[in-house]
Parts: C-alpha cells; structure tokens; sequence
C-alpha cells in the first residue's frame, strides 16, 4: 500500500510541473500587439494605475527572461501561496480566488449529487433488465443527456418559465450563513441543470459496470443460494460496480469545472468560472493564470485521493 | 479491418458498399442517425444556394417578426432570416468537426501509437504530459488561448483540434495495449517479426476500428466546445452565424420577445450531436468485434425474462 501510494504522488509531481509550465506558457507567449490592444483598453476604462506600456509589461513580468519569470511565479504559489497580483482589481489573486472558490465547489458538489442520484438508480435498473423496453429508454436518455449542451438548456431554464408563466431564477445570490435555505434553492437550479448533463455518462456508466458484475461468478453463486432479486442486486452486484462508477466522476472533474464556468456565466452565479471569463474578457492575465492553476490543482489532487480511496477499497489495483 | 480481427466470416461483398448494406440491414436505427447527419452536412455544405434568405440581409422593417410563410422560423433583431442562418450555422459546425477532427485524430494517431506499442520510459514520459493537459479543463485553456490569438475560424480548428487530439492520443494508446496483449502477437513475435512489420501488419490494421469509432464522436465534441466557445464570446467573430454565437448574442439579448432565436440554436446543436453519438454507437456494434458477438448471443429473446439469473459468460 504505502509503496503503491509513494508511487503515485511521485507520479504526481511531474504532472504538476507541467501543468503549471502549460498554465504559465499560455499567457506568456503573449503577442506584442496584444500588449498595445490591452494599453489601449487599460487606458481607456480608466482602470488602470500603469502609467505606460512599459509598466505594463513590467507588471506581467514580461521584462525578465522567460525562465526567470516561471521560477519566481511557481516559487510564489508554491512556497508562499501568493498568486500575484492582477492588473485590474486592489486584492492579490489569492483573495479574489478565496472570496469566489465557495460558490463553485458549491454549485460542482450539487451538480455531481445530482448527477450521481439520477444516473445511478436508472443504470443499475437499466442493466438488471438489459434489452427490455425500459433498457432502451434510459440508454437514449443517456445519450440525449450527454448530447445537449449545458448552456442550451441553462439558457431555456432562464427563458420559457419567464415567458410562460411570468418567473424568473432570482438573480442576487444571498450570502450561505444568512439565509442558507434561499442561498442553495438559488444554486439548486443551475445545479440541476448541469448535473442532468452530467447525468448521461455516469448512467452509461454504471449501466456497463453493472452488466459486467452480474456475470461475475460470485454473483452466479447468490442466485444459487436462492436468494431474493432485492438482495443479489442491491447487497452484492451494486456495491462492486459503482466503485468505478465513482472513479468516473473523479475523471469527469474537468467536464464538471468547464460546465460550472459555462452554468456560472448563464445563471449569473459570482464564482470561480464567472471571474475567469471576466478575467479573461478583460485580458487579465495574472488572475487567468492564478484561476487555471488552481483549478487543474484541484483536479489532481482530487484524481489522486480517489485513485488512492479506489486502492483501499478494491485491493487489486495495487498489485497491478 | 483485417481478418485477423474478425472471428467471425466476413459479410458478403467488400468495401464501403458492402459496409453501407450491412449498416441498413442490421442496425436501420443507426442509418437513420446516420442519415440526419448527412442531411445537416448538405444542408451545410449548400447553404448558398438551398437558404431561402441572403444569410447577412438586414431588413430593419422586418426585425423580430414571428414564424410565417417568407421567414419559416421568424427574423432576428436586424430582420435576417433565422432559418437561413441556422443553415449557415451548420455549415461551421461542419466544417469546424470535420476539419479539426481531423487535425485531432491524427494527432492522437501520432502520439497514442508510439506511446502505446513502445511503452516503456517513452510512454510514461509522454503519458504525463497527456495528464497535466487532461487535468486542465479544456474550456479553461481554450478561452485563454482563443483571446489571445483573437477570434476565427482557423484559431478555433488549430486550438480545439490539438486539445482534442491530446486526448484522443489517450483513447488510441488504450487501444493498441490492448492489440499488444493478443495472442497473434505473440505468434508474430515467435516467428521472428520485425517490430516494424508487428506495428503495419497487425497493430496499425487493428487500430482502424476505434479510430473511425473515435473520430464519430470527436466531432460532436469538437461542434460543442466551438458553440461553447462563441457562446461565451471567445470564438467566432458575431457576425458569423454560429449556432453558439446565435445562442448567445441573439438569443439572450431577445429572449423575452423572441425566445426561438435562442430556442433553435441549440436545438440544432443538440439533435446534430446526438445523432453522431447514436451514429457513433452504431459504429461501435457493427465494427467491435468483442461486442459483436456479446450482442449477438447473449442479448437475443427469450434471455431476458431470466436475464438476472443466468449466468451469461458460460465459461
């Protein structure tokens, strides 16, 4: 065990240096006339405290060789948790990150839950009774699931209720202490809306898996002993197949994250995704970086304690 | 495919033909799939001359006008025909899929083959630039490439093309491990096969099946992070029609007093992914030799009402 672990965050370092070179490399090899483009509009919005192209060139670090700059912005991250500071906003990248990060977790924790209890129950009775009518049905739900775009269906949420029936999703976004209830109903929707997306692979999925243990020998053996459907699906079939099913999510991650920027931008949601494409908008490279980094981080980080959990749990994986 | 792949006797003719036959007969469900796509990408590759409207004619009396006879799907908010527009946008959705589908599948050929038959330090090496770029959401790293290369038809096929062909580099190493493990390699090994002959005679024949059912469903990937993209305004510049941009421009700002201009968009979008996917799946049953025969044996009637209990790998 301790072995299969050591290996794996040895693994991990490598990853981690070359998603930050990614990261960093990105932004970097900026083009110079997107330097004036970005004076230019610094200048024009006002909001700008560099008084000259060369500050801001100096500003984004551009003015050291290129490996200077990598060093002493993954130096910052890493030893210190400094991301910098952006061009366009007083707090450094840390706090702007810290003070949107809650929403998001949010809204991806919702959308995986919502995914997981509509996707599990429908594959695993979708494998129990493969090729009957129901079978089929949930696999084209699947697929639709997995077919239409999050940002379609978030936009038609916004749209029809409001045209039908005069209701709107609420646009402000209470604080979680001060009114928990309201403050969730109000992530609920764009939650469900991504989670349904979501849906639609985890149910394939689960499905798969589910069929392939309900060969297993094992499985055979409770049938034999005589006892109840109820028992061999629920107590020895299900619990094998949705470990992977729970791998899966952990793989999925990134679709997850992209889906919270998209879902964030449509329901106006103030988090991580939104303040990236604004960020991004306003060509604020530092703080591009800063949410990028972060996010791939927690990517890894998470793909690592589930391949770590999946070990403890299915103690064959280890001895591969 | 190669014989070696296919247990079973092959079907009758050879070819694309013989294919096409097969695909009607056996799976009409998947041809009809099949076939909406094919209509969608003629609808595009003519929109010229199919549209019933000039694409980009801005007729200010006729702005936001419901569906009627002229304007089957009613005008947007500078009165251009929306049917038209929808044409057009599928149009980019194809060319965009196919093109940079391309560019991504080779790609994923380039760097899954080698990775994949030569393992060893090369494949660990290559596999943990494959994780780092996997672990950075693609929506993430496409945004912030795209606004700095600027908006455009060839950024968006370069940028999603390569992210997508990283990932589909993945796919095509799984794939040819799992070629590596079959026994006629080993056989090939034991006569004395060079590793060059090994990989064009046995594994590159073998790889073609996953890769023609890859490159099906690359292309609705690449279609939605395009619509993506534009929708969230890093994509297409506004005055093409996109279905995301359309989405997003004209749909949002309108969507109290013309809620189809958003409605259509991503229908499109979705009927066309999802018909890929189906299509794609229907691919994976005809051309997966392994699922070819589990589907053929172990699925047909009378299996079902005991389908829990038999044991279905009767060993």
């Amino acid at each position: 065990m301790y072995t299969y672990l050591l290996r794996r965050v040895l693994l991990l370092i490598p990853t981690l240096l070359i998603v930050s070179v990614i990261v960093f490399l990105s932004v970097r090899l900026i083009p110079g006339d997107v330097i004036d483009v970005m004076f230019a509009q610094m200048s024009v919005s006002g909001r700008s405290n560099l008084p000259s192209r060369e500050a801001l060139e100096a500003a984004l670090g551009l003015d050291r060789p290129l490996h200077v700059q990598y060093l002493s912005w993954l130096g910052d991250i890493v030893l210190r948790g400094d991301f910098g500071d952006p061009l366009m906003a007083i707090e450094p990248v840390a706090v702007l990150i810290r003070q949107r990060i809650g929403v998001t977790l949010e809204l991806g924790a919702m959308a995986i839950i919502v995914s997981l209890l509509v996707s599990v129950p429908v594959g695993i009775y979708s494998a129990v009774r493969q090729d009957s009518v129901a079978d089929y049905l949930a696999r084209s739900l699947a697929i639709i699931l997995v077919s239409v775009p999050p940002f379609w269906t978030g936009t038609m949420v916004m749209i029809y209720p409001s045209v039908w029936w005069g209701w709107a999703p609420p646009i402000e976004l209470n604080p979680l202490v001060e009114d928990p209830f309201g403050h969730l109903g109000h992530v609920l929707l764009p939650a469900v809306v991504l989670g349904t997306a979501l849906a639609g692979l985890s149910m394939r999925m689960t499905r798969t898996m589910m069929l392939e243990v309900l060969r297993a020998d094992y499985i055979r053996t409770a049938w034999s002993k005589g006892l109840s459907e109820r028992l061999v699906v629920i107590r020895h079939a299900v619990k094998n197949a949705t470990i992977p099913v729970l791998t899966h999510v952990a793989v999925q991650l990134p679709v997850v994250i992209g889906g919270a920027v998209i879902v964030e931008e449509i329901f106006q949601l103030p988090g991580m995704g939104r303040l990236l494409v604004d960020a991004v908008g306003r060509r604020d490279y530092p703080l591009v970086s800063g949410i990028n980094v972060v996010f791939a981080a927690v990517v890894v980080l998470v793909n690592l304690i589930t391949d770590v959990t999946y070990s403890w749990l299915d103690p064959r994986v280890r001895h591969e | 495919m190669s014989s070696a792949s296919a247990p079973e006797p092959q079907p009758r003719g050879s070819g694309f033909l013989a294919f096409l036959g097969e695909l009607v007969r056996r799976k009409p469900a998947g041809a009809v799939f099949g076939s909406v796509v094919l209509i969608m990408l003629f609808a595009g590759l003519f929109a010229d001359q199919l549209a019933p409207h000039d694409v980009n004619a801005v007729r200010m009396t006729d702005r936001l006008q419901p569906p009627s006879a002229t304007y089957w799907l009613g005008t947007d908010q500078l009165g251009r025909d929306l049917f038209s527009r929808l044409m057009h946008g599928a149009r980019i959705s194809v060319t965009i899929g196919l093109t940079a589908t391309t560019l991504s599948t080779g790609l994923g050929i380039l760097i899954g083959v080698p990775s994949g038959f030569l393992g060893g330090r090369l494949d660990i090496a290559v596999q943990r630039f494959v994780d780092a770029f996997m672990a950075i959401p693609g929506i993430l790293l496409l945004i912030t490439i795209m606004s700095l290369v600027g908006p455009g038809m060839l950024q968006i096929i370069l940028i999603v093309g390569t992210y997508s062909g990283v990932q589909a580099s993945r796919v095509i190493r799984g794939a040819v491990i799992g070629i590596k493990e079959n026994a006629y390699l080993t056989a090939a090994e034991a006569i004395g096969a060079s590793r060059l002959k090994i990989l064009l005679r046995h594994v590159l024949p073998n790889v073609v099946p996953p890769v023609i059912i890859l490159f099906s469903t690359t292309i609705g990937y690449v279609i939605l992070a395009e619509a993506s993209l534009s929708f969230l305004g890093f994509g297409l510049p506004p005055e093409i029609p996109s279905w995301g941009g359309m989405l997003s421009d004209e749909g949002r700002r309108y969507m109290e007093r013309a809620p189809s201009l958003a409605f259509w968009p991503g229908f499109c979008l979705a009927l066309v992914v999802y018909c890929l996917n189906m299509f794609g799946d229907t691919l994976r049953d005809l051309l997966d030799p392994r699922l070819r025969g589990a589907s053929g044996r172990m699925s047909g009637r009378g299996v079902r009402q005991i389908a829990p209990r038999a044991p279905r790998a009767a060993s």
